[in-house]
């Protein structure tokens, strides 16, 4: 058994929540634009490309984050019948989804003027490009499977199959020779990103964040409704 | 605390997941030949046979290398332990410099001699702007 919960409180925020959250976006997006793109220095190797880098890695850090999100709701949804929790994971994946592309566009687009090849079947690239079928499936599922608690079944094991691939993604140019560069940033030593390049690449990541719970706010705002609209004022 | 069939799904689920980690390890595993971009100058002197087949080698553009002679360029990849020589006629690109990371695409003559037919260059996880990058080199 699903254990309900009640939809009316979550819904005065989530109705009112999106306008604030657009403000801060688009205040945090100029900042960091008029960072990444104007005040930024180039790179003494690759000089303005280094600038596809600023959309490029944060996108790819959230579309990475949604997925291990998604799958930590989905497993502690299933363990403990929480129907709310699929309905976030839900409205959290097409943000994922779109970051995901846009971290593959960006890549093929820096690819070209550095590595000279718009594509590789690099670990590092395949690895995010089976990512974005498994976002692509899980979206697939929720539209195919409309009994809710057989969505919520098929949507976990795709989430579980994924996160296998995450690892992969985070440790493949570490584990294997890639065309891939490896992490410039870590948390444990010392970063080989000057902190000029630092600043906004921080900035834009909370920009994407930014927008991700926007378009999450506004998707989980639509589940809700649904609900409503159904007649029932629970889940 | 939990219910038992909390408990049962809790671990229904860790073993979904112990289960697959392992699958999908030992199959990377044993892929890894495929799963890896290119070869590095001492895998290749290590090969017990030299495949017809095309492949790519990676490492460092060694320092004073690069020659050019009309259509051709010639240089030495080397990973600091071993050295492969290699020729190439084209465009390469604009990060291909001496002491950068670079990857030939073709087909390996012998052990020393490589015949490309792509070049693509390596950049490194190394980011900062060029003033920063003339003041490390004074030092």
């Amino acid at each position: 058994m699903f254990k309900y919960f009640e939809p009316n409180k979550i819904f005065s925020i989530t109705s009112k929540a999106p306008k604030y959250v657009l403000f801060l976006f688009i205040v945090i997006l100029s900042i960091g634009l008029t960072e990444a793109l104007i005040l930024s220095p180039e790179d003494y190797k690759q000089s303005h490309s280094v600038r596809i880098m600023y959309v490029h890695v944060p996108a790819a850090w959230i579309s990475l984050g949604i997925f291990s999100a998604i799958t930590f709701l989905s497993i502690v949804g299933y363990i403990f019948k929480i129907r709310n929790f699929f309905l976030i994971a839900k409205s959290l994946a097409p943000s994922g989804l779109v970051f995901n592309i846009i971290a593959l566009v960006t890549g093929s687009i820096w690819g070209k003027p550095t590595w000279g090849t718009w594509w590789a079947w690099d670990a590092r690239i395949t690895s995010m490009l089976i990512l974005a079928l498994f976002y692509i499936m899980y979206l697939v599922a929720w539209r195919i499977f409309e009994d809710n608690d057989k969505a919520f079944k098929v949507t976990s094991i795709i989430t579980i199959l994924g996160i296998i691939n995450v690892p992969i993604i985070k440790y493949s140019v570490d584990w294997w020779n890639t065309l891939h560069q490896p992490a410039s940033i870590n948390i444990l030593s010392k970063s080989s990103i000057h902190i000029s390049m630092l600043f906004p690449l921080m900035t834009m990541t909370a920009a994407f964040a930014l927008f991700s719970l926007l378009i999450f706010l506004m998707k989980y705002n639509t589940e809700l409704i649904k609900i409503k609209n159904k007649g029932l004022d629970r889940l | 605390m939990y219910g038992r069939k909390v408990k049962l799904r809790f671990f229904f689920i860790l073993l979904i997941i112990t289960t697959l980690a392992l699958s999908v390890f030992l199959l990377v595993k044993s892929l890894e030949e495929n799963v890896i971009f290119f070869k590095s100058p001492t895998e290749i002197k290590t090969l017990s046979e030299i495949g017809e087949k095309k492949i790519r080698i990676g490492g460092m553009v060694k320092k004073e290398s690069i020659t050019i002679i009309s259509k051709e360029i010639r240089f030495i990849v080397t990973d600091f332990k071993n050295e492969i020589n290699v020729v190439y006629s084209g465009v390469v690109p604009n990060l291909f410099a001496e002491e950068k990371g670079v990857v030939a695409e073709g087909y390996l003559k012998d052990k020393n001699f490589f015949l490309a037919t792509k070049i693509l260059a390596k950049h490194d996880e190394n980011y900062m702007p060029p003033e920063v990058k003339a003041a490390l080199e004074e030092k």
